[in-house]
């Protein structure tokens, strides 16, 4: 088994029970020395005399002076990866790393046991979980696959009593989990739940009344299936004195609040930055909000739809009056379901905006045109494909600054007109050269224009581009579009993660496998003609973490070729391939640290069926897990 | 099922793997987020999320008078997040609304869309509530649903019609329709109402004299 190459993702690779902490004596252990006043500590023991243990007030035996000062400088490595490194430089350092680790990064839930990492790391203030592969955002695994944080808190909460941070992505947590927070974690600061499901307003109302120290909600993406009918007031639940929210987002939570309560959190939240809130908000509370919280720097404007009631409706020149007493804003988003016409009263805080959000808002090109052309300072800047390659080249004439950019389809269907193409694509590149990342749908692609962008924007690191009908070929020439997507990894030598499409050959992947050196993402859809596509990639990709294909010509050759590199990546994905249920066992039979794990389309098939739907495996310490539902088959 | 794949799938070709299994895959969604597949498959395409396997070939065989189904879309493609799709769907649908509404054909897009949320506001109720008109059949379930919803109702009055007791005033629905007009709840037949509602507000029976003329008189003009 290979050693990991460096990765910033995983917090433990190498399966090693050789290391285990077995009875030595740490510094921690209860040793009653006699209360003295510190003194400096000395390099080395001294023959004998005893030197002060700072951090716990005790008196340390000379050969743990070097543990001491080894994690007084470790404490200052904070990246992952360089922590990674230094643990495996010797037992001593192993020990000393492990017990200065603040922030506990998961990048699979189910790659090491809760127990072992609770275990392994003692002083952790900071939990990342990430749960569901990402092919679960589109509908691609069955309800009920897994990623309970439910595991998890049950170690996390005994383990770390000073825990203060959980960040969790595609995870399934409950009510009854939000609940053990406040009691696990007295000093609790920060929850942020990213494309999560299984919870409710009432899992809410618990942080927010239990969790008196909390600086940050911030809710992203999850997924709400809650009736209205049983929507708990959570906002009510904030503590009545001043709170230290320092960010608010809950664009999400579809469901109805109590917006007078809202307006008084506010109201007593002096360091809050960031609020979004979700499109119950109308124009005119919003301008309340906004006059509750003029420091304010991210801001989701909900509905931005004008909703009179009894106050009456407010003017489009009123609304711009709030906007530009919000001397600090730098993002906006929302827009959730927009009245046009208010749009002007942005045009105060436009110059000083780095980001703006109108994804959700089906703008026009004479819409946009207006208000893009104030945002010089613009660098990320997320919209929907009907403002169409004119509202593009808006975008590239004045966004000089832009780092990253998504165009989404209004239409995400594959025979939808589509209203961006090439051409909006090919101005982007020439007016926006300093652009990082990009996710772009469309329907006409050539591959000029993807090499042109490959030419005027060698920073991509991010290169995402969506041709939304199936084997589209380049609309001018009729080629492949192999050549576009070689150019961007020949000329974006920056590039770590790329999604494909269009209509590929394996001569697109043999450009991927020879220049992609840096891709750790690489998503692939309707692709490729032969297994030499896999091949190539997993020969030359050497960076390679995370890997999603699906309907693509490959087989259990294809899979067999990247034996080799399993184990130095996080996961692989297949779907709606030529898998068959042997080829997979073949491979979990010769790869003992390697879950393999294939799912059926249709869970209440009986029999055996040789063919493989979907695959999902990934490395672990853990071994197959046990809360697989019925329609995995953990080989 | 999976059987065919393998027989169409080791077939050397460029397109889909196999039409039929994508659309049985697709018509065997039990997933949740079912609402994108149903509304972006135009009419006579595959739908339903039964959970039963309903191969879009033998629907289109059965159906002889329909079309031939249009090829079958591929789940979870394009790659957009449910949460955005949802979103999109309601802003997607008013815009179809929008276009339809000059083709006098409400009735077209009612059938072709899985959902039509509207927004209620109630005068003195603290927040909006929204709601699904698709999930109704008449005037009745309607006003029962909107009942629920802000509980200090009392339905009474003749059918079609919603006419509730909030603190003893009487108050009426009203709605706006897509010309931006606001009209009385009641009076057009149920699916052209569905079709034409974007937003719903009640208010005090007191506030609603002086609304825009009677539904009943506008159609009548139009047709």
């Amino acid at each position: 088994m290979s050693t990991p190459r460096s990765s910033s993702s995983s917090p433990d690779p190498i399966p090693n029970p050789s290391v285990t902490l077995a009875g030595s004596p740490g510094m921690r252990d209860a040793e009653e020395g006699p209360d003295s006043p510190p003194s400096r500590m000395s390099e080395d023991g001294n023959g004998g005399a005893w030197t002060p243990d700072l951090r716990c007030g005790r008196w340390a035996p000379p050969d743990q002076v070097l543990e001491i000062v080894l994690e007084s400088v470790l404490e200052f490595l904070t990246a992952a990866r360089d922590r990674n490194a230094a643990s495996l430089v010797c037992r001593s350092w192993y020990r000393a790393e492990a017990q200065t680790r603040r922030e506990l990064f998961i990048g699979n839930c189910y790659a090491v046991s809760p127990r072992r990492a609770v275990e392994r790391f003692g002083g952790v203030r900071a939990v990342v979980l990430k749960g569901k592969p990402r092919f679960a955002d589109f509908s691609l695994v069955p309800q009920g696959w897994g990623a309970y944080f439910s595991t998890w808190v049950a170690a996390l909460g005994p383990a770390y009593p000073c825990l203060e941070r959980i960040f969790l992505k595609r995870m399934t947590v409950s009510d009854d989990e939000l609940a053990l927070i406040p009691k696990s974690f007295p000093l609790f600061k920060e929850l942020s739940l990213v494309c999560c499901d299984g919870f409710s307003t009432r899992g809410l109302a618990t942080i927010a009344e239990g969790c008196r120290h909390l600086r940050v909600l911030d809710l992203t993406e999850d997924y709400f299936h809650e009736d209205e009918n049983q929507v708990v007031d959570w906002i009510s639940k904030f503590p009545e004195c001043n709170t230290m929210l320092e960010s608010l987002v809950f664009d999400c939570v579809g469901v109805p609040f109590n917006f007078e309560a809202l307006e008084a959190l506010v109201a007593r939240s002096p360091a809050l930055r960031q609020l979004r809130v979700n499109d119950h908000v109308s124009i005119e509370q919003l301008r309340r909000l906004m006059a509750r919280a003029p420091h304010i720097t991210h801001l989701g404007t909900g509905s931005f739809h004008s909703e009179p009631g009894s106050g009456g409706a407010s003017s489009v020149s009123e609304l711009a009056t709030s906007f530009a007493a919000t001397r600090s804003l730098v993002c906006l988003s929302g827009f959730l379901d927009f009245n046009a016409e208010y749009l002007p009263a942005i045009y105060p805080v436009c110059v000083n905006l780095t980001s703006l959000n109108f994804s959700f808002a089906s703008l026009t090109a004479e819409e946009l045109i207006p208000v893009i052309c104030h945002c010089i300072s613009l660098r990320i800047f997320w919209v929907l494909d009907t403002v169409g390659d004119e509202g593009l080249q808006a975008v590239a004439e004045t966004c000089s600054d832009l780092r990253e950019l998504r165009v989404f389809p209004l239409d995400a269907t594959e025979d939808s007109e589509g209203s961006v193409s090439d051409i909006g694509l090919q101005a982007i590149s020439e007016g926006c050269r300093k652009l990082e990342s990009i996710l772009y749908f469309c329907q006409r692609m050539t591959n000029a224009a993807v090499i042109a962008m490959s030419e005027n924007c060698p920073d991509l690191v991010v290169f995402r581009l969506c041709i939304m009908g199936r084997h589209r070929p380049d609309r001018i020439t009729g080629e492949p579009m192999d050549e576009g997507f070689g150019a961007i990894v020949m000329n974006c030598k920056k590039l770590t993660r790329l999604s494909v499409s269009g209509l590929l050959t394996d001569k697109a992947f043999a450009y991927i496998g020879k220049y992609g050196k840096l891709i750790k993402t690489l998503s692939v859809a309707f692709a490729g003609n032969s297994d030499m596509s896999l091949q190539h990639v997993f020969e030359g990709c050497i960076r390679l973490q995370k890997l999603e294909v699906r309907d693509s010509p490959f087989g259990d050759k294809g899979l067999l070729s990247g034996m080799n590199y399993f184990y130095n990546m996080r996961f692989f994905w297949m779907n709606s391939c030529r898998l068959t249920v042997k080829g997979c066992r073949d491979l979990a039979q010769q790869m003992p640290n390697l879950v393999v794990e294939v799912m059926k389309d249709h869970p209440d098939e009986e029999g055996e069926i040789d063919t493989v739907d979907k695959l999902y495996l990934y490395r672990s310490l853990a071994g197959p897990r046990n809360d697989a539902p019925s329609f995995v088959n953990i080989l | 099922m999976a059987g065919a794949d393998v027989d169409v799938g080791t077939e050397l070709r460029l397109g889909l793997p196999g039409g039929g299994a994508e659309a049985a895959k697709a018509a065997k969604r039990g997933y949740e987020d079912t609402i994108d597949l149903k509304l972006t498959l135009p009419t006579g395409g595959v739908q339903k999320d039964s959970g039963k396997p309903e191969p879009a070939a033998e629907k289109a065989a059965a159906d002889p008078e329909k079309p031939p189904a249009p090829k079958a879309q591929a789940v979870g493609w394009p790659p957009v997040r449910s949460y955005r799709r949802n979103a999109m769907t309601v802003q997607s649908v008013k815009i179809k609304k929008e276009e339809e509404a000059e083709k006098e054909q409400p009735a077209a897009t009612a059938g072709g869309n899985g959902s039509a949320f509207v927004k209620v506001s109630m005068d003195g109720a603290p927040y909006l509530r929204k709601v699904d008109l698709k999930m109704y059949n008449t005037y009745k379930d309607l006003s029962i649903a909107l009942q629920k919803m802000f509980s200090t109702f009392s339905a009474t009055g003749n059918e079609g019609k919603m006419v509730e007791a909030v603190n003893g005033s009487d108050v009426v629905t009203t709605y706006e329709d897509k010309d931006g007009d606001w009209m009385l709840v009641g009076d057009v037949p149920w699916e052209m109402f569905v079709a034409s509602c974007k937003r719903l507000r009640i208010m005090k029976s007191s506030e609603a004299i002086g609304l825009a003329p009677r539904a009943k008189d506008k159609y009548k003009n139009k047709s």
